[in-house]
């Protein structure tokens, strides 16, 4: 295998082990603040109690987040040299700005988790106030990197050297302020689902005190809240960066869509297998003039597709699956809260259990939003190939021409295995050691 | 001053802080190890306790670094992680269990005794593969077969500068933390455990300095254009043995707590000669970042660039030494803090 191949397979890897953790790190933690809101807004020690424990969960799975962060930031430099000969003269200024967002993040949350029983509440709010700013201005950091290389502002490349180099206006690229607002409302989205997930599973499987289920009511409806709000945003937002796409890569949106001629009516292909032989998705639903009027917000609209480019710039054709993926599991959680809320609306005077099938559904959102967390992004990287900087520099010419690479892949895959297991295995006995019953008698 | 040494005095200013902030966070983990058997006196668990809180701060600080690197002398990241992959790579790995394991022993009890084992090992090989960079960008490491460049593994690992500065990375990391743990027992109000760690920073004061002499006497066959720039910087040196003799020396001091010694004292006089010392052998090095092909005139970056990060830096520092100082109180000067009986 030759050495880009392997240096995309350890940076795809490293970055998709990160992004669980970083995302659950983002989105728990506003789910955190908001229950310590809760608790004073309606002197309910119950939110207290969510609160704890969803920092106990946020501490270990942070504890993961930084060395994984560690390990790909190092990573960016060891196997993309090329890129970021370019990134350190261009678009420094997030990566930069970010280590203060870490201090912040990694300050407040030593002092959230070992001095708590010394702070007063209000410093409590405080501090998680501080740690989930720095993990949220992480993510919209990173993320401002990422949508440099997507639509690169800012620099000349002349005979291969930068110049002209302007760093605000590339910070302040076209696809910036679209994308970071997708990628902060799923990471909320995705943390909402996960705990609405364990709060589903403790109702699902049932035989608990009354105590306990009003407990985790609480949890389910607080996150199923939060669940639905942002996932009506992630879809609406979506949109909009589809329609950046449009009107930056549009190679991109093709590739995602199996759009082969460029065309007015364009049809908006679900599922299937885009074949290049045939010009179209075959084995899918096409729904004639949607993409056209998703993209354009008329049916008339022009939409560019694959034939328009040489074939060596053509993304792999699979991103056409991640991309349905993507907006499939977005709808169907949008659906599932919806369902919640409706039934949580007609029932509210009685107090009926929720129905096993909602609860079952509801038990597979936390997975099915990381699976959209990871889908999202790897469509947006791999369908950003075969550019690093789209237009600008190939994923050849950024990448390491050092050996032993291949020991590296092994190493580094059998070390996210081992950590998977073992945060999987810590959580459990943790939770299982220290039963929210206890929690719940110690305050009555 | 032109501005590409206020850059790399600005990123020896963060690896000088990472250096000092590592050695003691690794060196805690070696203590905390070593001691991990012993029920007569407070030493691991005085580790343990400066250890909970700091590790992820000090992570930061190696982010820190690197980000400064790229942004700064974007040239020579690019080399130096071409040759440095691999160790890079062991190191990152080394962090990442020990890290992940720091989170699970504070959640489980169980995996606390395969955590100090962890945390004790790592915390002598991270800096030990750390520091073997230092003679690998001296030169005559390093060879180039068309446009691939190699370290000759075979040629650093017999090589004798090579060894001392191990001994010194590594003698460095035990007799700072020894000396910072001593302090942190006597705020903590510890005699016993002070005395422990006084005795191994009485110890190791020598034996570093020892090494110290070491390293730069065996500069002198493989990277001779360095040993000349040392002698030039021979006031920096004098300063820095002139701060370590009345560093080492307060060890002895009377004082009313506890009879002998100022370890507080100590530390900074002794981080201020690890300081000089490495600024004048950074100042050596000058203008190569890695003999004889990257200077850091062709790896630095624009002037534009660089001036926005100057304002980044001063802007984000303003912002949290408020935060550091908070932090600081609260977990190296509370009593509540530094003086409960179980430990996490
Ligand atoms: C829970 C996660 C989640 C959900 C439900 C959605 N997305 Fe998404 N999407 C992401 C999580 C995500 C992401 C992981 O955060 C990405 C990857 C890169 C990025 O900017 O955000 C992303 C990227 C991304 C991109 C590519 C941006 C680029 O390559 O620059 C588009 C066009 C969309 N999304 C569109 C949508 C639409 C129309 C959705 C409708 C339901 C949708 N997403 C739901
Ligand atoms: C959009 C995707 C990403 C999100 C949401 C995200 C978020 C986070 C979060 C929440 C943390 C924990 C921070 C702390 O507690 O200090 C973290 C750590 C880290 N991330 Fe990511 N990250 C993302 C992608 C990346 C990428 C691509 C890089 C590399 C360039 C990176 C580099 C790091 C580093 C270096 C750390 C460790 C910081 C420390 O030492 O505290 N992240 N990230
Ligand atoms: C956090 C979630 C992310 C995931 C899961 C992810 C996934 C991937 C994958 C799978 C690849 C390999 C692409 C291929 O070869 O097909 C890749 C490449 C890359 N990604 Fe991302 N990525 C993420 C975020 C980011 C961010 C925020 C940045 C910006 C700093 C980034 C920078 C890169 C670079 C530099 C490459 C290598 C060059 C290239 O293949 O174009 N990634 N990523």
């Amino acid at each position: 295998m030759d050495n880009v191949m392997l240096a995309r397979m350890i940076f795809g890897t490293s970055i998709a082990f990160h992004i669980i953790f970083a995302t659950l790190g983002v989105g728990i933690t506003l789910m955190i603040l908001v229950a310590e809101i809760m608790r004073i807004i309606r002197k309910d020690e119950d939110y207290g109690t969510l609160a704890k424990r969803w920092t106990k969960g946020v501490a270990i799975l942070l504890g993961v987040a930084i060395p994984s962060g560690t390990i790909v930031a190092v990573m960016l430099s060891l196997l993309w040299p090329g890129f970021m000969e370019i990134v350190g003269q261009v678009i420094a200024l997030p990566f930069q700005v970010e280590i203060f967002a870490f201090f912040l993040e990694a300050l407040f949350l030593s002092i959230y988790i070992y001095a708590a029983d010394r702070l007063s509440p209000t410093m409590r709010i405080v501090s998680v106030f501080f740690v989930a700013l720095g993990a949220t201005a992480s993510a919209v950091l990173i993320t401002n990197a990422h949508a440099w290389m997507n639509t690169p502002r800012g620099f000349d490349l002349v005979n291969g050297q930068v110049a002209n180099v302007n760093p605000l206006a590339a910070v302040n690229n076209p696809s910036f302020y679209v994308t970071s607002l997708h990628v902060v409302g799923s990471a909320y989205m995705t943390g909402a689902f996960v705990l609405a997930s364990v709060a589903a599973y403790k109702l699902f499987r049932g035989g608990l005190t009354e105590r306990e289920v009003t407990y985790h009511r609480k949890g389910l409806t607080l996150s199923l809240a939060i669940g639905l709000i942002m996932s009506v945003y992630t879809m609406n937002n979506g949109h909009d960066t589809a329609i950046m796409l449009h009107e930056h890569i549009p190679v991109k949106l093709a590739a995602a869509e199996g759009l082969f001629e460029t065309q007015a009516n364009a049809p908006l292909a679900i599922m299937g297998t885009p074949d290049p032989e045939a010009g179209r998705v075959v084995g899918g639903i096409e729904i004639p003039g949607m993409l056209s009027w998703l993209a354009t917000g008329s049916t008339d609209g022009v939409v560019r597709g694959l034939y328009d480019y040489p074939q060596d710039e053509w993304p792999p054709l699979f991103v056409h699956t991640l991309f349905n993926v993507m907006v499939g599991i977005g709808s169907a959680l949008f659906g599932l809260a919806v369902i919640f809320w409706a039934l949580w609306f007609f029932r509210r005077k009685t107090n009926k259990p929720y129905p096993k099938w909602l609860l079952a559904g509801l038990v597979a959102s936390g997975p099915l939003a990381m699976i959209g967390i990871e889908t999202g992004w790897i469509f947006s990287c791999t369908g950003r190939q075969p550019w690093t900087i789209y237009g600008i520099q190939r994923t050849s010419e950024a990448a390491t021409n050092s050996g032993n690479l291949g020991m590296l892949f092994f190493l580094f895959v059998s070390l996210y295995v081992v950590l998977l297991v073992l945060t999987g295995l810590v959580m459990h006995y943790y939770f299982n050691r220290n039963p929210v019953s206890k929690e719940l008698q110690i305050m009555s | 001053m032109q501005d590409v040494y206020i850059a790399i005095i600005i990123l020896w200013a963060f690896l000088f802080m990472y250096a000092i902030a590592g050695s003691i966070d690794f060196g805690a983990g070696f203590w905390a190890m070593y001691y991990r058997k012993r029920t007569d006196t407070k030493a691991a668990s005085i580790a343990n306790r400066y250890l909970s809180p700091s590790w992820e701060v000090t992570n930061v600080f190696l982010v820190l670094l690197v980000v400064a690197l790229v942004s700064f002398f974007p040239g020579a990241a690019a080399t130096l992680g071409t040759l440095m992959i691999v160790p890079f790579c062991l190191v990152l790995f080394l962090l990442t269990i020990r890290s992940a394991f720091m989170v699970y022993s504070y959640s489980v009890q169980k995996y606390t005794n395969m955590l100090v084992i962890i945390s004790g090992i790592t915390g002598l090989l991270i800096p030990a593969l750390l520091i073997s960079i230092l003679p690998a960008a001296i030169g005559g490491f390093v060879e180039v077969v068309g446009d691939r460049q190699y370290v000759l593994i075979d040629q650093l690992f017999t090589s004798p500068t090579f060894y001392t500065h191990l001994g010194f990375g590594l003698s460095t990391e035990l007799f700072l933390s020894a000396l910072l743990l001593s302090d942190y027992a006597k705020e903590a109000g510890s005699e016993e455990t002070y005395h422990v760690y006084r005795r191994n920073a009485i110890i190791l004061g020598p034996i570093t300095l020892s090494f110290a002499v070491g390293a730069i006497l065996t500069l002198i066959p493989e990277a001779f254009w360095m040993f000349e720039n040392m002698a030039n910087e021979w006031l920096l040196f004098t300063l820095s043995l002139l701060a370590f003799s009345i560093g080492y020396s307060a060890l002895w001091w009377p004082t009313k707590k506890f009879g002998v010694g100022r370890p507080r004292v100590a530390v900074l006089l002794i981080a201020l000669q690890f300081g000089l010392a490495s600024f004048a052998y950074g100042s050596a090095h000058m203008p190569y970042f890695l003999y004889p092909d990257v200077t850091i005139y062709d790896a630095f970056t624009n002037e534009v660039m660089f001036h926005l990060l100057l304002i980044g830096y001063g802007i984000g520092m303003a912002i949290l030494i408020p935060v550091f100082i908070w932090f600081w109180r609260l977990f190296m000067k509370d009593k509540r803090y530094l003086k409960q009986e179980s430990t996490h």
